[in-house]
């Protein structure tokens, strides 16, 4: 049986009379400990697809099941790293991993047993140094560490990134796929990576999921990227899996599913 | 030469030529700090200065209007001379009755303090039940934007008829009078939340509890302090009113009570400490917003 599975769903809104549906349709299983990466066109419903993983919104019609267990609410079993990350302003880094820790094994652990958790994690992604710093003092990358430190500090089953970087610049971008990359291979996560840069979905996934254009999105191409790891982005720049893999994505998304605004 | 050729013969200039390159030190300057006394002075001039200037020339306005043979009001000068006892010792007490202004007006904060202290409790409770539910919302706000024009004195009866007794009835209005701003200012802030912090608490799983504690509160503060500091100004506003009318000792009675016996320049005294004492309660109740919201509340 698989691990995650996402059967026919189908998400629709409903504004007044006018049903639109965003997803048609998807089927897509993950297993344990892979990296997959949704990429597609702005407005084809990728973030929609991820919130409905992780029981943000509920799903119309069809199914998301993990490990046999059907998901319609939130949980600690899935975490999301959110596109502007989202940490409280006024907790210091600490005690924003601090109040996920608290509140996911507040009855399992000891006091002393949650504060060496919350430096842990912490450290997994090169922030102890800042643990008492507000968001507002730390660059935009730390503040997307500590909430990557925070997502996996609840110890998920699968951890959902939506553009966790698409607000970074080239530089910091890269030093944190690199980070995202150690932590996957450190841990073995099940992770999913909603993106729009073609380079990042190739480098970090095992499969690229690929969306067709919405109105009623569905999942055009599954490419699986065949390239060892530790991948390190240097050596892949020519290598002629990692070429072919970008050629296939830059191929579906620029000639077979164009974005077309006049659709908007 | 053109800008390029000057560029490079700059750069020529520059590259080292050992390979590494010299680390100058940046010049310092230590500018000694300046003494204790001219900052006071500085402190003086800045601060103090002008508003005691334009005060000496309003008091002289006054003075001069009010010298006239049928003026109704005491000059500055006569209120120094007939009140001499209320200014300068506030906490004097000859009897039950006749005690200095300093205890009147803690008589009518303790009574603000309960008012106030209940309106900002039950006040931050229903805005955020309002701010979190649309239904609550359309049920409640148009009584409330109804309810909250009444004037605090036309509350007054009705509450000493439910109360029965001048010391609650007061209280009472205080409560009505300070709610209004605090629940909409409350609800407003909650309203306001972002998304993204009501997604975080979905995802951990926050409880109400826990989403009120941790995510709704801080987020609101700086809302819940705008609309405190509204509710005691009005607070304030309305205890006056209100212990003129209810009696005791607060510094409301000591105006009206003046007022009978035509003690004029008391009842001037008594704006001073009623004016200095608003302003206390406003800054007070920021300062502690900004404290308590570590600087987001303004």
């Amino acid at each position: 049986m698989s691990y995650l599975k996402i059967d026919r769903v189908v998400k629709s809104f409903t504004n007044g009379t006018k049903v639109t549906e965003v997803l048609s349709d998807i089927r897509l299983t993950i297993e344990k400990g892979e990296f997959v990466s949704i990429i597609g066109h702005s407005g084809c419903g990728k973030s929609t697809l991820l919130n409905l993983i992780g029981g943000l919104t509920q799903v119309t019609t069809g199914a998301i099941k993990l490990e046999g267990r059907e998901v319609n609410a939130p949980g600690p079993d899935r975490a999301v790293v959110f596109q502007n990350h989202s940490l409280l302003p006024w907790l210091s880094v600490y005690d924003n991993v601090k109040l996920a820790v608290t509140k996911v094994f507040g009855s399992t652990k000891t006091k002393a047993e949650r504060h060496d958790w919350i430096i842990r994690n912490l450290d997994l992604v090169q922030m102890t140094h800042a643990a008492d710093k507000r968001p507002g003092e730390i660059s935009g990358g730390m503040r997307q560490r500590v909430g990557i430190a925070r997502a996996l500090a609840i110890e998920p089953k699968i951890l959902l990134l939506d553009e966790p970087f698409g607000a970074l610049d080239a530089l910091t971008r890269a030093h944190l796929q690199d980070a995202v990359m150690d932590i996957h291979a450190r841990l073995g996560n099940t992770m999913i990576m909603i993106t729009h840069d073609i380079d990042e979905a190739v480098l970090l996934a095992d499969r690229v999921v690929m969306m067709t254009n919405g109105p009623a999105a569905t999942i055009g191409e599954i490419l699986t990227v065949p390239l060892p790891r530790p991948r390190d982005r240097i050596a892949l720049a020519s290598h002629p899996d990692y070429v072919r893999a970008r050629e296939g994505v830059l191929r579906f998304l620029y000639e077979r599913h164009r974005f077309v605004e006049a659709a908007e | 030469m053109t800008v390029t050729a000057l560029k490079r013969a700059d750069v020529a200039e520059i590259a080292p030529t050992q390979g590494a390159a010299k680390v100058l030190p940046l010049p310092t300057t230590t500018r000694a700090a300046p003494a204790w006394g001219a900052r006071i002075a500085t402190f003086l001039a800045q601060n103090v200065a002008p508003p005691a200037v334009i005060l000496t020339i309003l008091l002289a306005i006054w003075q001069v209007a009010a010298s006239g043979a049928g003026s109704g009001l005491p000059t500055p000068l006569m209120v120094w001379e007939q009140s001499y006892e209320l200014i300068v010792s506030p906490f004097f007490v000859y009897g039950t009755q006749d005690i200095g202004l300093g205890w009147r007006v803690l008589t009518s904060l303790e009574r603000v303090a309960y008012g106030f202290g209940l309106a900002s409790v039950v006040g931050v409770l229903i805005g955020a039940v309002i701010g979190q539910s649309v239904w609550m919302m359309r049920g409640l706000d148009p009584i409330f934007q109804v309810l909250r024009t009444v004037p605090p004195l036309a509350w007054l009866p009705i509450s000493l008829a439910a109360f029965m007794d001048s010391g609650p009835s007061a209280i009472f209005v205080i409560f009505i009078t300070a709610i209004w701003p605090i629940i909409i200012n409350t609800a407003a802030g909650v309203r306001a939340i972002p998304q993204d912090y009501r997604n975080v608490a979905a995802v951990l799983c926050l409880n109400q509890v826990e989403f009120f504690f941790k995510i709704m509160i801080p987020s609101a503060a700086p809302y819940i302090f705008s609309g405190l500091r509204i509710g005691v100004g009005l607070s304030w506003l309305a205890i006056v009113a209100a212990e003129m009318l209810t009696g005791g000792v607060g510094i409301g009675f000591f105006i009206w009570d003046a007022w009978n016996s035509s003690r004029l320049s008391d009842i001037i005294v008594a704006l001073v400490y009623i004016g200095i004492t608003g302003f206390v309660l406003d800054r007070f109740v920021g300062w502690f917003g900004r404290v308590v919201s570590r600087g987001t509340a303004v």
